[in-house]
């Protein structure tokens, strides 16, 4: 039990019932299944990308370029589509190029020996920079035909089907990171860079495979956020990686790698979500959710380190 | 080696230029170099205090709120009282910086919680802060004294039809007092102790603890300087587009300008190097008749060339 509760998830999960409540208290219309399976749904992306961050954070790096490499395959996805290629082939084409993306910086990283958090600063412009480019201060309409997925369901339930995506997605990005031997790869990497080296870990690969997957992810996520929105812009999901990095980081992994499980940072992004919600439905202006949201990462990554002290007592 | 990172942002900048200047001879003109000297010292000023942080091996990513919440506090300062001196207004906003970067700086030296991750709360809180000050309004125009405006117009020299502004001047006396901090001064030694092996500075009998408080500190100092600055450049301050994304730009510049971030090695010249080379871009992608939305593009891509000459001289010196 004591081991359970010192968990980093622990104080997610804890922060999650306490939010829970606070919006049930705060408004009638929160406990409003249809309202947070919408709120979540919109937030799918979101979701997506931090799969993807939580296979890197846990391998020992970071990818500040997933928000702009979702921008610019979203930008492909939206004029592919506008070309009249069919919407499989098109979407099939941004997860592609967002893989392609996303394996440039993993080529930078593991293959080159290059920081991770400087090569995706640098992609961080390049890839929102080649949309800038592509696009100019134009956005693309998407056709009815392909917009509008986030008011669709799974048929015969009421789960939106951005979310029906996003839970397999975490199911199965779960079982590979915590049920396969490639997994325990990503966590012999972000233990102990060295030792998985000298343990004959084919750490390069891993590496570029991590980045490759979490660029794929991001490919998706721009195609989704096409349909979601009907428009395409270079500006999409601007600062996302902010969110994404903080949901990942508060829910447990741990910067400095080694540490973190895809259902604590699904569950953190859950309670980022229904923090900012539950806020705006208490009619509580968005610019104080951006204090607060920053606040709660401070304290529970605090509340981490304290508790890390005591149980090394 | 140290020598030669900032080699190669010379290099990098000097073919910037010349580039540049063949294909349009209008950069060299008055007009082009006034618009360089305007543009960089802000930059200078915030990646000065990015510089120290990334020396001690840590992260400063808040700084682009903190400059937004200091500048609000200033300008709405200077809206209640149009009489209030810019010398006590320019404090006023050391002073907010000073408090917001000591804040990080305890999260980090003390509370032990990683760079990347108290910064990146900060980031948010800082502006959810300048947003909960601001009550859906922003510093206008007429909020702003004209003596502080006139620090961007006004200069103590003029060369021909170049001025260089107030606005360099205070960057440059900055660079000055962050030169004589680094090479001369023990503390600023220490800096680049802790960056490079904090344990063996703990074991050297240094209080590594308060020194990286004290680069927070210093690097929110400058970033509040940042926030009178931009007001006075910009005349106008709005919460949520002031300094936003800027963090990310003054990383890059004292990257270019040789700064290792896996800590213990950067230098003053350089940084002036690196934002130098920010702003002769920005400026010749204009005059070039390069449209603005290439201009993201060209910094990735600047970014990524510098690391690349990075890997390929640590590379040459190792083999």
């Amino acid at each position: 039990m004591r081991k359970l509760l010192t968990t980093p998830e622990a104080i997610t999960v804890v922060l999650l019932i306490i939010a829970f409540f606070v919006g049930i208290v705060e408004s009638k219309y929160f406990l409003d299944p249809f309202y947070l399976l919408d709120q979540t749904a919109m937030n799918a992306e979101a979701g997506m990308l931090v799969l993807g961050m939580t296979l890197v954070i846990v391998c020992g790096e970071i990818d500040l370029s997933v928000a702009s490499n979702l921008a610019l395959s979203g930008c492909i996805v939206a004029k592919l589509i506008a070309a009249g290629l069919p919407a499989p082939v098109a979407i099939l084409a941004g997860i592609v190029i967002g893989a392609t993306l996303g394996g440039f910086n993993g080529l930078l990283v593991a293959y080159a020996n290059l920081p991770s958090f400087l090569v995706s600063l640098g992609t961080w412009a390049l890839y929102r920079g080649i949309a800038q480019a592509l696009m100019g201060a134009e956005s693309t309409m998407l056709p009815k035909s392909y917009s509008g997925i986030d008011a669709k369901f799974i048929p015969g339930t009421g789960i939106p089907i951005p979310l029906g995506i996003l839970l397999i997605l975490a199911a199965a990005i779960g079982l590979l990171l915590h049920r396969s031997v490639f997994g325990r790869w990503i966590f012999a990497i972000g233990s102990n860079d060295q030792a998985a080296r000298y343990s004959a870990v084919p750490y390069q690969g891993v590496k570029l495979l991590v980045f490759i997957i979490s660029g794929a992810l991001a490919g998706g996520g721009g195609a989704l956020m096409d349909s979601r929105l009907g428009v395409a812009r270079y500006d999409l999901a601007q600062g996302m990686e902010l969110t994404v990095i903080t949901a990942t980081v508060l829910g447990g992994a741990s910067i400095y790698g080694g540490r973190g499980t895809i259902a604590g940072s699904v569950l953190a992004l859950m309670l980022m979500v229904i923090i900012s919600s539950g806020l705006g439905l208490a009619n509580v202006p968005a610019d104080y959710q951006l204090a607060i949201i920053g606040t709660i990462l401070i304290v529970a990554v605090g509340l981490n380190a304290i508790s890390k002290r005591f149980a090394a007592r | 080696l140290k020598n030669s990172r900032e080699l190669r942002a010379l290099i990098l900048l000097i073919i910037v230029v010349v580039a540049a200047a063949i294909k349009s001879p209008r950069l060299l003109e008055a007009a082009s170099i006034n618009s360089i000297l305007l543009w960089i010292p802000l930059l200078i000023v915030m990646a000065v205090g990015q510089m120290l942080v990334i020396v001690s091996r840590g992260i400063d990513v808040s700084i682009g709120s903190t400059l937004a919440l200091s500048g609000l506090t200033v300008g709405f300062l200077f809206r209640a009282n149009p009489q209030m001196s810019l010398v006590l207004g320019s404090a006023i906003g050391l002073g907010m910086g000073i408090l917001a970067g000591f804040i990080n700086g305890a999260l980090i030296g003390w509370a032990k919680i990683p760079p990347i991750i108290a910064t990146l709360g900060t980031l948010s809180a800082y502006r959810g802060l300048a947003f909960i000050i601001a009550r859906g309004g922003q510093v206008y125009r007429n909020d702003v004294p004209n003596d502080l405006t006139q620090w961007s117009i006004q200069g103590p020299l003029k060369l021909g039809a170049v001025t260089v502004p107030w606005l360099l001047v205070i960057a440059l006396v900055v660079i000055a007092l962050a030169y004589l901090f680094t090479a001369r001064m023990v503390t600023g030694r220490y800096i680049f102790a802790v960056g490079s092996n904090a344990e063996a500075a703990h074991m050297h009998g240094l209080h590594v603890s308060r020194l990286i408080v004290l680069t927070y500190t210093i690097c929110g100092a400058l970033a509040g300087l940042g926030g009178v600055l931009y007001l006075s450049r910009f005349g106008f301050l709005n919460p949520s587009s002031a300094g936003s994304g800027m963090e990310l730009t003054v990383i890059a510049a004292t990257v270019i300008g040789g700064c290792d971030v896996r800590g213990g090695s950067g230098s003053v010249a350089g940084v002036l190097i690196g934002c130098t080379l920010l702003g002769a871009i920005n400026v010749a992608l204009s005059v070039v008749g390069i449209a603005s939305d290439w201009q993201l593009l060209v910094y990735g891509a600047v970014i990524l060339v510098a690391l690349g000459m990075d890997g390929l001289l640590t590379r040459r010196a190792t083999a």
